[in-house]
């Protein structure tokens, strides 16, 4: 349980490599492996109890550690944004390498979905 | 599209059509690509195409079912042939499921971007398909020129 950050984790499952947790209504969900269908699957479930559970209003996807990402990671993050803006939430990522950050572009996804430098500058921004 | 005759190397994996696999089969597809010395970017748009034609077999190909996924990887001078091919379930409309944020499984939030992605990152794509007798792609590479090269 890392407590450094201010953040109190979840028990991280091993195979999934993210971790999430709800601060001031904000669900940041840090991942550190490859975003891929595969674990997209883990991410979206382990999201979506969350945002069932808690109180959340924004979701933030740091990618900080994440090398690679593929058209399912647009699903993801696009699944999630669906489900908080409704409520006048908003989504946003931050911490993004230049791989991921070409697939977001050719995408379109900024359009919809805020980018910030760091974590700190995200929840800044989102609160 | 012409495939590669007189090739100069070549590597044939079958795997399970698993999830886990996705990952497994890009880290081939960029190892076998990293004897012609590409850049970063080159590199990365090796491994999303693979990633995207292997989920789509995953996905799409065997949706209920486990089945085998083969991929085939050609090398001749800087250019790079690689085959994703399964026996699953085929593509109906070959076009339409080309056309981008088309997708036959919102529920499952696929992105529709698959096609897209592996038409951008590579310089070919060709797809061979019928309903009940598998899918089967192309895609093509060719590397700059590396100058630390052979």
């Amino acid at each position: 349980m890392g407590t450094e950050t201010g953040f109190t984790w979840l028990k991280e499952k091993e195979e999934a490599g993210a971790q999430l947790c709800v601060r001031s209504g904000i669900l940041v969900i840090q991942m550190h492996t490859d975003l891929d269908h595969h674990n997209a699957l883990w991410i979206r479930e382990q999201a979506d109890k969350m945002i069932e559970r808690q109180n959340v209003k924004h979701i933030l996807f740091d990618f900080t550690g994440v090398e690679f990402m593929d058209s399912s990671g647009i699903g993801v993050i696009m699944g999630r944004y669906k489900k908080v803006i409704f409520t006048g939430g908003k989504a946003a990522v931050c911490n993004v390498g230049s791989a991921v950050d070409r697939i977001m572009r050719m995408s379109g996804l900024y359009k919809i979905i805020e980018k910030y430098d760091n974590l700190e500058e995200a929840l800044k921004g989102l609160c | 599209m012409e495939l590669l005759d007189n090739y100069e190397n070549e590597a044939e994996l079958v795997f399970d059509s698993v999830s886990r696999n996705e990952g497994f089969a890009r880290m081939v597809a960029a190892v076998f690509t990293a004897q012609l010395n590409p850049t970063i970017e080159e590199l990365n748009d090796v491994k999303t195409a693979v990633s995207e034609a292997v989920t789509n077999c995953i996905i799409h190909g065997y949706p209920n079912i486990k089945g085998k996924i083969k991929m085939t990887l050609r090398l001749k001078k800087r250019q790079l042939e690689v085959t994703i091919e399964d026996e699953g379930v085929g593509i109906v409309d070959i076009e339409k499921a080309m056309e981008p944020l088309y997708t036959t499984r919102p529920d499952m939030e696929r992105s529709g971007m698959g096609f897209a992605f592996m038409e951008a990152f590579m310089n070919d794509l060709k797809v061979e398909s019928e309903p009940g007798h598998g899918t089967k792609v192309f895609l093509r590479k060719i590397f700059s020129d590396n100058p630390d090269s052979e």
